[in-house]
């Protein structure tokens, strides 16, 4: 990074503060500004995925397998047939017959879109009625005939390898168990000897245990396929529409350019609608069939019970210290429950995501991680959740792993961090395996979040209330993620690597388009990316339109989730902006009559160094740029670019968390009493966006750690298949969020800008747990597995903590 | 079946099956799509009107029930191009995200505010806790009731001053360390 690329990221630092504003008293820069969005969703005026309504609409249901695992011996459809409203019914076999029974996954397995031999999860799509009005679909449903033979399920990971397990997956010839792969990273030897040579050793199983991210809006598509023109328009509810049109492309043998993926107004994603499902393919080939558009919405249950969930982590910990509290390594062995399919979406490279950046923020001398993916009869799925690839097992586990030792140690859990996270000066770092952290300040961040707790008065009032019995809890977590995947010669899905297009136009006067290939699902990207091009250009935030979400209108690129739309699409925001602020000062060179090395930007204005008064506003630039001037060699006119960019590495965003509970003597009831968290995501473009996007993952942490679970029974069925049995937390279970901040620059971001949107998902469910954890400290508790319920701590407290992942009756 | 009810001040008479839902009346039939729907189960409140002035799941509704009665949605929450100032309080706040779970909040925050014009933090996570949004963490919307609770007339008395101290998401009012030397 050169000099001046160092000081254009401060010179944005500093910007957040003195962001000069517009006519209409937004800053033009960085800094808080109501969301342009907010207008249509306030009156009602969202268009989301249900809102659409075409002429001659029809409507598409899924039939599913009330079984886990099941052969399935025949269909009848004829009753179904016969519905005087169903106008298609569409089986395995019916796909079969077109060579679409199969899709291939975003992890290279592949996934049936109807089940043709056999059933492999409770809620697998079995078949699909399309019929004129949405209860009438449903009402078909009820007259499909399905004859199942009923075969063992696999439901507990950690026996899915069992030499006597049933095999799942007979449709991949040679297939003779339920092994999906392994992976390590890390150097096994060297961690041997540092265990070996250590005074501490201290191991702990734990489950994180399958969540589901359950977006408000479930997911669905409406596809029409033109019989005339042979142009597919497919409305998606995803978060990658670039990425599904080109596996729709790839898999349907559709030309590309015939299709057109529309991502519409998306009612919450975090990673639930990365994933290509069944009911998508479904759409399209109903409308082929009919030659009618055609809806398909889920409800809330097939939407938990079948599509993209997250976790499933089965993990043995181990952490090596000396007796003073140096850490000195951590291993890790893991099965990974990767349900009935490998249909997890994560980079192609990285089969376990980044789950091996679970050394954490601290300075270690070796480590090891080993990761086995099975296949079990339950949903596919896996990277979903806001889990940035996995790096929140990643810092469950080493936040979990700190708190034991420091519990084998004796040792203040906050003391024993402090004296292991890395040092500023450390930075760049690179770990035992294999990143390199970009830049960071982590024990600024802890004692600001310990001093804003009050963590010693905390202490203080804990040992008092001890002493009446009354259960009080204070945990710590501190996280590092890696996000903005990535860089493109790493990081690929499918094959297509992970970089984005960004263009970016500037009318004659002086208002802009600027096109992402990122899209929102309530990230504020049509403020913050009109914010980002503002504070490179000068122009008002409110004259510049954010197009995103439609493939026709905008330039490839693979999509919002890993929290990576400002690491990556950000970052080509801020360079197309760049190149069209160079070409601007070509263009006032020459109506200025000068040379381009002659003039000096300030903020929206190119101007004659020496002589401000001597220079053209952007806007008048803009003009100029369409207008007769006469433009020197090799400048086209009109004012625009495009950019596509391609990280040169992740962003590091990291944090320090806090969290208060108390806990219920009697009923085991946890009620989370405050949270502090310290998010450094460098500079802020929008303050207010960034600390609505920690309210929302620290909403998630409490819920995973206190609430959420999909669990299943013996027979494969589904425990958490509604928001009835799979809790969500409520404004109830939600403290007021204590909010801080460090900024600390990524040094090769355009704009030093390094992530946001899963930090508090990533690092808060460690915090919660470690308190309830902590409050039981009187009971000589060490570990007891999410969801902290009630039942669970009470189990706990006797001594007993269940496993969470399955019913044990 | 035939039925006639008001809805948004209109009254509306359409055919429907005995057996469909409200939601599915104003959305699918009225194309009033502000209100949602989002669970099963009558959980998520993201499909909350009102009907004869009390909110309700629409979901858990017949339309055949609410014939005869009077339906508002919020498509009807601002007036004469004004919004509401539950609506500029939700913006004020940034107490929304996504949207979706937006629409019920707003209803059910407007009345609160008509019967408890001074609601306390506890009193509105208390009205709120029938709904869920997977977004905002809360926070922001409680904040953005307390301001519709501060600005019962809306924007139009706000100043600057004001929007920010009421908006707890206002920059420098949490703590911050600001590091630049990269």
């Amino acid at each position: 990074m050169t000099t001046a690329e160092t000081d254009a990221a401060r010179a944005d630092a500093e910007a957040g503060a003195t962001a000069p504003r517009s006519a209409a008293g937004n800053p033009i820069g960085f800094g808080r500004m109501l969301r342009k969005e907010d207008a249509r969703f306030l009156r009602g005026r969202g268009r989301y995925l249900d809102d659409i309504q075409l002429p001659g609409m029809l409507h598409g249901a899924i039939l599913r397998s009330p079984f886990a695992h099941a052969r399935i011996a025949a269909i009848d459809t004829s009753a179904a047939e016969a519905h005087p409203k169903v106008t298609a019914v569409i089986t395995g076999a019916t796909l079969e017959s077109l060579g679409l029974a199969w899709m291939p996954t975003l992890s290279d397995d592949v996934q049936a879109v109807l089940a043709t031999d056999k059933v492999r999860f409770q809620g697998q799509e079995v078949a699909f009625v399309v019929a004129e009005d949405r209860y009438a679909a449903r009402d078909a449903l009820e007259l499909i005939e399905v004859d199942y033979e009923p075969l063992e399920p696999v439901v507990d990971a950690r026996r899915a390898l069992d030499p006597d397990a049933p095999v799942i997956r007979s449709d991949v010839e040679g297939k003779a168990d339920n092994h999906v792969f392994d992976w390590e990273s890390g150097d096994p030897a060297r961690c041997d000897e540092v265990f070996a040579a250590a005074d501490v050793v201290v191991r702990q199983d734990m489950t994180y245990p399958r969540s589901h991210p359950a977006p408000l809006e479930t997911c669905g598509s409406v596809a029409h396929m033109d019989p005339v023109t042979g142009k597919l328009t497919a409305w998606i509810t995803s978060q990658a529409p670039h990425a599904h049109r080109t596996v729709y492309a790839l898999v349907a043998g559709l030309p590309e350019h015939k299709i057109q993926v529309i991502s519409p107004d998306i009612g919450g994603g975090f990673g639930n609608k990365v994933p290509i499902y069944p009911g998508y393919v479904l759409a399209v080939v109903g409308s082929i069939v009919t030659g009618a558009p055609v809806k398909w919405v889920e409800d809330r249950s097939e939407n938990l019970m079948s599509t993209g969930f997250a976790r499933d982590y089965h993990m043995r910990g181990e952490i090596a210290a000396t007796r003073d509290g140096r850490i000195l390594g951590l291993r890790v062995d893991v099965v990974a429950d990767h349900g009935a399919f490998n249909a997890s979406a994560n980079p192609s490279k990285y089969p376990a995501g980044f789950f091996n950046i679970f050394t954490g923020s601290y300075d270690l001398q070796a480590a090891h991680c080993k990761v086995t993916g099975v296949y079990t009869n339950k949903a596919p799925g896996g990277v979903a959740y806001a889990c940035s690839f996995r790096i929140t097992e990643a810092v469950y586990l080493v936040e979990r792993m700190v708190d034991l030792l420091a519990d084998e140690l004796g040792t203040d859990p906050a003391e024993l961090r402090m004296r292991n996270l890395l040092r500023p000066e450390q930075f760049p770092y690179r770990t035992q395996t294999g990143w390199e952290y970009d830049s960071g300040d982590y024990p600024r961040a802890l004692r600001l979040a310990l001093d804003m707790a009050g963590y010693d008065e905390l202490r203080a009032e804990q040992a008092e209330r001890r002493a009446r019995g009354e259960l009080m809890g204070i945990g710590l977590s501190f996280f590092t993620e890696g996000v903005g995947a990535g860089p493109r010669k790493h990081m690929d899905i499918l094959g297509l690597g992970m970089a984005d297009g960004c263009e970016l136009r500037v009318h004659p006067t002086g208002k802009a388009v600027v096109r992402l290939s990122v899209q929102t699902q309530g990230q504020g990207h049509e403020t913050t990316f009109a914010q980002i091009v503002a504070s490179q250009l000068g122009i008002p935030p409110e004259d510049i339109e954010v197009v995103h979400g439609d493939t026709d209108q905008t330039p490839f690129g693979l999509g919002t989730y890993g929290s990576r739309s400002t690491p990556v699409s950000g970052a080509a925001a801020a360079v197309v902006a760049r190149r069209v602020r160079d070409k601007a000062r070509l263009v006032a060179a020459a109506a200025l009559e000068c040379s381009p090395d002659d003039l000096e930007w300030e903020h929206g204005r190119w101007h004659v160094r020496g002589d401000p008064s001597q220079g053209r506003t952007i806007q008048e630039i803009a003009l100029l740029a369409h207008s007769s001037l006469e433009l020197p060699e090799g400048v086209e006119g009109h004012l625009d670019a495009s950019a596509v960019y391609n990280p040169p590495n992740l962003t590091y965003p990291f944090g320090a968390y806090v969290c208060v509970v108390d806990v219920d003597p009697g009923t085991g009831r946890v009620a989370v009493r405050r949270f502090v968290a310290v998010d450094d995501c460098g500079p802020r473009i929008n303050p207010m966006i960034v600390e609505g996007q920690i309210h929302g993952g620290l909403a998630d942490g409490v819920g995973m750690a206190l609430m959420q679970a999909i669990a299943f029974d013996e027979d494969g069925n589904c425990l958490g298949g509604s928001f009835m049995d799979y809790l969500l937390p409520t404004a109830m279970e939600c403290p007021p969020w204590e909010l801080g901040e460090t900024v600390t620059p990524s040094p090769h971001h355009p704009i030093g800008a390094k992530g946001i949107g899963e930090s508090a998902t990533v690092g808060s469910p460690a915090a919660v747990v470690n308190a309830v954890i902590d409050a039981l400290e009187p009971f000589g508790v060490r570990h007891a597995d999410m969801p902290l319920t009630p039942a669970q701590v009470w189990l706990a407290m006797q001594g007993r903590p269940a496993r969470t992942d399955i019913a044990v009756w | 079946m035939q039925v006639t009810m008001t809805v948004n001040g209109a009254e509306v008479t359409r055919d429907v099956e005995p057996r469909l839902l409200l939601v599915h009346f104003v959305r699918d039939h009225l194309g009033l799509t502000g209100t949602h729907w989002g669970c099963d189960t009558s959980n998520c409140g993201a499909c909350v009107l009102w009907m004869d002035g009390e909110p309700v799941k629409s979901c858990t509704v017949l339309a055949a029930m609410a014939a005869g009665r009077s339906v508002r949605t919020v498509e009807d929450l601002a007036r004469d191009g004004e919004l509401d100032p539950v609506q500029q309080g939700f913006m004020q706040c940034h107490g929304l995200q996504c949207g979706f779970c937006t629409p019920g909040m707003l209803m059910t925050a407007r009345h609160l505010l008509d019967r408890d014009p001074d609601p306390s933090e506890a009193t509105i996570r208390e009205a709120i806790s029938g709904q869920l949004c997977r977004c905002t963490g809360y926070q922001n919307i409680v904040a953005a009731v307390r301001w519709a609770a501060e600005h019962p007339h809306g924007a139009a008395e706000v100043d600057d001053e004001a929007v920010t101290q009421s908006a707890p998401a206002a920059p420098g009012e949490g703590r911050s360390e600001t590091e630049v030397s990269a």
